[in-house]
């Protein structure tokens, strides 16, 4: 009995390790083979010998990258998008979770109801592209030419993040919040000095799930954002593919590196700042998805 | 002795008849004028109510204005005038989907189709997938190792569907004069998976190859992240319940069947309520920036269906009043699977999402 016990937990063991290890590699290598390709020679590229390390090691992919002003463009529209777009949809969601986590909020159910149905029904891409369309005309209208506003200030919203919030703020005891009010707070104060403090962690998680559906738009970007100059990063690397993998456009190319080279430099140019913040943004990542139960 | 008929009415001795209790005409008058104290208390707290202000005008405009849009789907197409001033058009558009028995109700039901075959794959294997990651990372005892694991897998999570999708299209493009094909391509012919030919022409111009692709890249992308919920769940079964389990002489797959499992069964049941929920919402996202011409067979999904007759891109001047009764029997059935998926969970195991 003993001995069965022992070998089945010996299997699982070494079944666990290998899988694990074979998916943690698959998941490693596309990255690996992205940097590879992107600084290996324009050869080996081109007739695919590069597989785990690069060949003839050549930066000019890079150089040709970083020397593109449209890049750095579409990266600084990118920031502004994410920073700007953060910015806009926290002030709407904690002063609307705020409210929303009060009982004495009249209405209170309807409004819940009004930010859930959005969740369970949405109007589809059509229609909110005509809603868009509008929206652009009144932005225009009253002066605002820029199409990277109507991207921050229309989309991105979501009903779940709100949820979120409001649960946070349920949680915090009433006791602290009615002697911030015996000592005078204003409804203002209270919510700033006293519930964005003891929620700091799911304000974190929130903020992080805007900015990141922030950085990663491209749909919207794409089709409302007509100016090339105010284009963000995403649409750039993907009108980049579309550009360098037509074969008819790419005929006459004669660098030193191969055109899909610049294609990698750019994916691996947009992954590593991410990489670089990953270290500190990973435990409100993992954090959020523990925020699961979700009460009406 | 007052005496009392109910407890709206009480005894006038006076007149030697009921006449209606104070309480009750406090009770009255309150409901007469429900809506003034309604106001009294908004504007007795007006600074909650503004706060609310932004969150509802941002959900107005662009979450419920957009459904007015969808009033289109009944009116005649029509790109100068706004949905209110086009001609009314009863059933016309979903009929011409459902039983028009041309190129444009074909392409419709196979975009249906496929968008069913898609989530449903998704579900089948996208599912699992990341509860069997948990439980392998709760074999690796030693944390350092585990978190090592558990950082490569979550990595594909942090790029974005562009990057995922260029990434992925590189990696099986197909080969031409100048310039050799994809490394899996590749790896797929020297295993003698495919000939030389199709691997040759590239695996996301072929019909056969877009769900595979969709799938694989889907959990590649998701299956560490999504596992990180379920193993929460599982380290926090207690060491004494393993203890006691094994006293019993319960083996590895008796543990898995009466411990584990019980104990992170409604994170589970929380967890395909959600993706049920979503189950019609595919990202059309991916799909839009995937599929090609060649790969409508297979790839072709109601949004995106949606996408290239709304918005102009296919036969000609756009039909938003078709694309929107296209996306409109979608989001119809995905809302009736969240509402249905939600209320069975409600009944078998009191855990609901909403």
């Amino acid at each position: 009995m003993k001995r069965k016990l022992e070998i089945s937990e010996l299997i699982f063991k070494i079944l666990s390790y290998t899988l694990l290890t074979i998916f943690a590699l698959a998941c490693l290598y596309p990255f690996v083979y992205a940097v590879a390709s992107a600084i290996s020679g324009r050869s080996a590229v081109e007739y695919g010998r590069v597989v785990l390390l690069p060949i003839d090691v050549q930066f000019e992919a890079f150089a040709r990258m970083f020397g593109d002003n449209m890049f750095w463009n579409a990266y600084s529209n990118t920031l502004f998008i994410t920073l700007y777009g953060t910015l806009w949809a926290m002030f709407t969601a904690i002063l609307g979770a705020y409210a929303l986590s009060k009982p004495r909020l009249l209405f209170r159910k309807a409004f819940n109801f009004f930010l859930v149905f959005t969740m369970w029904f949405a109007a589809g891409i059509v229609p909110q592209y005509l809603n868009y369309l509008a929206t652009q005309k009144v932005f225009n209208a009253v002066g605002i030419m820029d199409d990277k506003w109507l991207v921050v200030i229309a989309m991105g919203m979501a009903a779940m993040n709100i949820i979120l919030l409001r649960n946070a703020f349920e949680g915090v005891p009433s006791e602290v919040e009615e002697a911030a009010i015996v000592d005078g707070a204003t409804e203002m104060q209270v919510l700033t000095n006293v519930f964005i403090p003891m929620s700091k962690s799911t304000i974190a998680t929130v903020a992080l799930f805007f900015a990141i559906s922030r950085w990663n738009g491209y749909f919207w970007a794409r089709q409302m954002i007509s100016n090339q100059n105010e284009h963000p990063l995403q649409v750039f690397i993907r009108l980049r593919l579309e550009e360098f993998t037509d074969p008819d456009r790419m005929t006459g190319w004669n660098y030193p590196y191969a055109s899909d080279s610049v294609i990698y430099a750019l994916i691996v140019c947009s992954i590593v700042p991410i990489l670089v913040i990953y270290p500190f943004i990973q435990k409100y990542f993992a954090k959020g998805t523990n925020v699961g139960g979700v009460k009406e | 002795m007052k005496e009392r008929a109910a407890d709206f009415l009480e005894f006038d001795k006076d007149r030697g008849a009921y006449r209606i209790s104070p309480e009750q005409a406090v009770r009255d008058d309150v409901e007469k004028h429900y809506w003034l104290h309604v106001g009294r208390t908004i504007a007795k707290d007006w600074r909650l109510y503004l706060m609310l202000v932004p969150m509802l005008l941002v959900f107005l405009f662009w979450r419920y204005f957009p459904m007015y849009e969808l009033l289109g789907c009944f009116k005649v197409s029509d790109n100068v005038l706004p949905v209110s001033e086009q001609l009314f058009s009863g059933f016309s558009y979903f009929k011409r989907l459902l039983l028009g028995g041309d190129t444009v109700s074909t392409e419709f039901w196979r975009a249906m189709r496929n968008t069913f075959i898609l989530s449903f794959y998704g579900l089948c294997f996208g599912f699992p997938i990341p509860i069997i990651l948990a439980l392998f990372f709760n074999e690796i005892k030693s944390d350092a190792a585990r978190s090592v694991y558990q950082v490569l897998t979550y990595l594909p999570k942090f790029m974005s569907t562009v990057v995922m999708t260029s990434l992925v299209t590189m990696l099986v493009k197909q080969g031409s004069l100048t310039t050799g094909m994809g490394i899996v391509n590749q790896a797929l012919e020297g295993l003698g998976l495919i000939s030389h030919d199709v691997a040759n022409a590239g695996l996301l111009n072929n019909p056969a190859f877009f769900r595979s692709i969709y799938q694989i890249s889907g959990i590649w992308e998701t299956a560490g992240y999504d596992s990180i919920v379920f193993f929460a769940a599982i380290i926090a079964v207690s060491p004494t319940s393993y203890e006691a389990a094994q006293i019993d002489g319960a083996d590895k797959w008796a543990q898995m069947r009466y411990v584990v499992l019980p104990s992170i069964l409604s994170t589970i049941v929380i967890m395909l309520i959600t993706r049920i929920g979503s189950l019609l919402n595919i990202g059309y996202e991916k799909v839009l920036l995937l599929y090609n011409t060649n790969t409508y067979v297979t790839a072709d999904v109601v949004s995106t269906f949606a996408n290239r007759y709304g918005m102009g891109s296919a036969a000609g001047a756009a039909q938003p009043g078709l694309a929107a009764a296209a996306e409109m029997m979608n989001n119809v059935v995905g809302m009736l699977l969240v509402i249905g998926a939600n209320t069975i969970a409600r009944k078998a195991s009191n855990t609901s999402l909403y």
